[in-house]
């Protein structure tokens, strides 16, 4: 009797443990579910909406300009932003504001990403804090989740920030 | 012979199930428990050319003591370079965020860590690609805290936090002194 409470009792450990180990994997190697708050990237992604982060392209190196992605905040590693990709490592950003008079420009340098919120007048991203390591990113948003009404992949760039170059 | 193909199948099918336990617990513990770094290049000491095993428990209290200041300074690293994505570093760590630390080449003569990151060298000096020469890396940056040194086994080790001789944080007294 005894004996057998222990075998089912192991059983059920082996798999919660094995069911747990799966879930890891998928959502470290193929997405994840995430909660966006905060008024940064209005009016693509309001808050408390739910996206599904993709990993794969991140592990593959597949970001490219125009994709939304969810990356460590470089101050405070417990804390993930979301915002668009602005420039690559090598790109030629345009810093200074459309009022200014005369424009500045700086290099993303190797490595590294430009990020921005689609909301301008209301993000920190890099215009604060300057260019971010590639390695902080945690996946690409490919699909808005909820609310349902707005199901399905992200919009384009509202500001028109991207600066496409002659390659493409 | 077909006795011989029901049995071919279900040793596939064992191979196959097994498998499906094995591979993402492997991936688990790798991921949340530890792994084997092998240390390559000169830029820690010569007793760091070996297999060390990365504690990667550690990553996530890591992340949550650098914010209580209660990582050491001495640390050995284990983390992503900021320069390329697909490379891991081993460095140790000499200043926390807040430090006052005097660099060896950098572009500044001294600097002050921002919140979040960390300074981290090589125990290499010259030979390293350190944060002398891409500055104050983001903690989200480390994945794991080197802990034992495996390999060789005459070597097999605890590793203590240790910083270099005259390395560390500038004090304000020193800084006094220098100036």
């Amino acid at each position: 009797m005894f004996r057998r409470a222990m075998w089912k009792t192991l059983g059920f450990v082996g798999y919660t443990v094995q069911y747990g180990c799966i879930a890891h994997c998928a959502f470290e190697y193929i997405g994840e579910f995430v909660v966006c708050s905060g008024p940064s990237m209005e009016p693509t992604i309001v808050n408390h909406d739910i996206v599904f982060s993709e990993r794969m392209s991140r592990h593959l190196c597949r970001i490219q300009k125009g994709d939304v992605v969810v990356a460590k905040s470089p101050f405070d590693p417990n804390m993930n932003i979301c915002k668009r990709v602005i420039g690559l490592e090598g790109d030629k950003i345009c810093t200074s504001m459309t009022s200014d008079l005369f424009k500045t420009h700086t290099y993303v340098p190797k490595g590294h990403i430009w990020l921005e919120g689609d909301n301008l007048r209301n993000s920190t991203d890099s215009r604060n804090y300057g260019p971010i390591p590639y390695a902080l990113i945690r996946g690409r948003v490919c699909l808005k989740l909820w609310p349902p009404n707005n199901f399905g992949s992200l919009n384009e760039s509202p500001t028109g920030r991207i600066i496409k170059t002659e390659k493409d | 012979m077909a006795q011989q193909a029901t049995s071919r199948w279900r040793y596939i099918r064992a191979f196959a199930s097994g498998l499906f336990v094995a591979v993402p617990i492997t991936v688990t513990v790798l991921d949340r428990v530890a792994y084997v770094a092998r240390v390559e290049g000169a830029s820690m000491q010569v007793e760091f050319q070996h297999h060390l095993l990365t504690d990667r428990q550690s990553r996530d209290t890591f992340r949550h003591n650098v914010r209580n200041y209660e990582v050491q300074r001495g640390d050995i690293v284990s983390m992503l370079s900021p320069k390329n994505p697909q490379q891991k570093i081993i460095k140790r760590v000499i200043g926390l965020e807040g430090d006052f630390i005097r660099t060896l080449h950098y572009k500044n003569r001294y600097v002050r860590v921002p919140g979040g990151h960390l300074w981290v060298e090589g125990d290499h000096h010259g030979h390293s690609l350190d944060s002398n020469s891409f500055g104050p890396v983001s903690v989200g940056l480390i994945h794991g805290r080197a802990s034992h040194i495996i390999w060789p086994p005459n070597r097999w080790q605890q590793i203590k936090p240790s910083l270099p001789p005259n390395r560390g944080p500038v004090d304000c007294e020193e800084e006094e002194e220098d100036g």
